[in-house]
């Protein structure tokens, strides 16, 4: 049974992800009607609370909820990734007198949602924090996949750039494990963390071995600035060696997806040709993550636990 | 469809339940039910059968075929789910699974006829009518419902009806069989000692 709250595709089971799936398959047709609104949040308050910025995400939210008639509230609480933790949960405890029901938090460090949750009456949506889990965006990719391939178990599915710090690829991990597919990562050797294997995927340097087979090719976004320097020599290099195009896309099955989490570096992750001559499922990716994220709000926002308040 | 012919025991009727409409007494009613919309429609061309799942769907598409074969009429059939209408989401926790909705043409200017199998409160045809409003803006709504069991608790009444069946407290109604289409066997039963929530959980299945 889902929880009260979202933090992590690591706390739900694969019955959880198949239910989350199918209402969001029901959602997707909301967003065909002429009026793209159901009253089903009436009267709830859902709040953006944002410490570091992610327009596609919170965008993709407030469209969420507003699409269930709740009333969002974006609650920007720009701050340095090193801000205290407590004036953080002063923050959630001022926003908790407000009686949200349900609260979309994202911060640059892991484990923040959790301790918010602890604190807050409402449930809470992580909407990512640092390197642990982003559930939302790997519900999206498994609803994405599921769509294009008509089925998740069984299949191969490549994630390629920096695990050591992708929230996106250890979500997917879980995701994609829990939904019976075989998932390897392709990375330069210092993107890859140690013991990685032991989570049940299969780590690769050579992006040809990686790539063989595959179903689903999913490239993460090279945080270039940031990395460039310690962790591959250039980015022009990481772009010949890592960055996909039709060439090392020959690897793959004829039928592979290419997806990404945006927003896209191109060149870098994704060749030019690739982002342009293939952007349906990255479309897709981001039509989907509305249905994704109205069905979580769906199903956990404005639960009351379980007798009475506590 | 070849699976349902080779299927042909038909739903079972569970211990202590009693049919109250068999498959033959389903169809007869369907049949006359479809004579009556074609009686009382000035411009048949213009009706439009919403069916709400998932006990709607079967009947719907059988006054349907009904409506063809007396008066070769070809009436569109949508699929409307209400769950996300419904005005008890608030006060429960668990959170209702959503159902299929599909509305093949629009609802503008049609007379629409919501299908529903077994009609109580009125609620859920409440929800009905507000969701059919989010797909425009019919001509007039009316309802069918196969059976009719009383205990209104909105000011809703039904056009067209298969059988009255008033019941007791502690009894339950409702719809078994193959919710499959034409070829599914039904049958109305009417059972004691279970509430009606338990029994909304059990009829939960798959519409095909």
């Amino acid at each position: 049974m889902i929880g009260r709250d979202l933090l992590g595709i690591e706390d739900l089971d694969r019955a959880d992800i198949e239910r989350i799936l199918e209402t969001a398959e029901h959602m997707g047709e909301i967003g065909e009607r002429e009026v793209k609104k159901v009253p089903t949040l009436r009267g709830r308050t859902l709040v953006n609370l944002f410490f570091e910025g992610s327009t596609r995400t919170q965008t993709s939210f407030e469209i969420a909820g507003k699409r269930l008639s709740a009333d969002v509230v974006n609650f920007s609480a720009m701050s340095s990734s090193l801000a205290k933790s407590e004036s953080i949960l002063d923050t959630a405890r001022t926003l908790d007198a407000m009686d949200p029901d349900v609260v979309v938090v994202r911060h640059g460090v892991a484990g923040v949602p959790k301790r918010i949750a602890d604190v807050l009456e409402a449930p809470v949506i992580n909407a990512g924090d640092g390197a642990h889990e982003h559930p939302t965006q790997a519900l999206l990719d498994l609803f994405t996949v599921s769509r294009e391939k008509g089925r998740i178990d069984g299949l191969t599915v490549t994630i390629v750039g920096d695990i050591l710090h992708s929230r996106v690829a250890r979500s997917n991990i879980y995701g994609f494990l829990k939904m019976g597919a075989e998932v390897r990562v392709a990375a330069p050797p210092p993107m890859i963390p140690p013991a990685i294997e032991t989570l049940g995927v299969k780590a690769f340097t050579s992006l040809r071995e990686a790539l063989d087979g595959a179903d689903v090719v999913m490239a993460l976004r090279i945080q270039n600035e940031r990395l460039a320097g310690s962790y591959f020599p250039s980015v022009r290099e990481y772009a010949a060696t890592f960055g996909l195009d039709r060439g090392k896309l020959r690897y793959a099955k004829d039928d592979a997806i290419v997806m990404h989490p945006g927003p896209v570096n191109r060149g870098v992750e994704l060749s030019h040709d690739l982002a342009d001559h293939r952007p349906g499922v990255i479309l897709d990716q981001v039509r989907n993550g509305v249905s994704i994220r109205m069905a979580v709000l769906y199903l956990i926002s404005g639960r009351r636990p379980s007798g009475g308040s506590d | 469809m070849s699976r349902d012919e080779v299927q042909q025991t038909g739903p079972g009727v569970p211990r202590g339940a009693r049919t109250i409409l068999d498959e033959t007494g389903i169809r007869r009613t369907l049949m006359r039910i479809a004579h009556e919309i074609l009686e009382r429609s000035e411009d048949p061309d213009q009706l439009y059968l919403v069916a709400i799942p998932n006990g709607g769907v079967p009947l719907a598409r059988q006054i349907a075929g009904n409506l063809q074969q007396i008066a070769d009429l070809r009436v569109a059939v949508g699929i409307l789910d209400t769950t996300l209408y419904r005005d008890d989401l608030t006060s429960t926790n668990e959170r209702p699974m959503l159902r299929r909705t599909e509305m093949p043409s629009a609802v503008d200017d049609r007379v629409v006829l919501l299908v529903d199998d077994v009609v109580k409160t009125g609620r859920t045809i409440r929800a009905a009518m507000d969701a059919l409003m989010d797909f425009g803006r019919p001509r007039a709504v009316q309802v069918v419902g196969l059976i009719d069991r009383g205990h209104r608790e909105l000011p809703i009444k039904l056009d067209y009806v298969g059988k009255n069946v008033p019941t007791g407290p502690g009894e339950n109604v409702r719809l078994l069989g193959e919710f499959g289409g034409l070829d599914g066997r039904l049958a109305v039963v009417i059972e004691r000692g279970t509430s009606d929530l338990a029994m909304e959980a059990v009829g939960g299945g798959e519409i095909g």
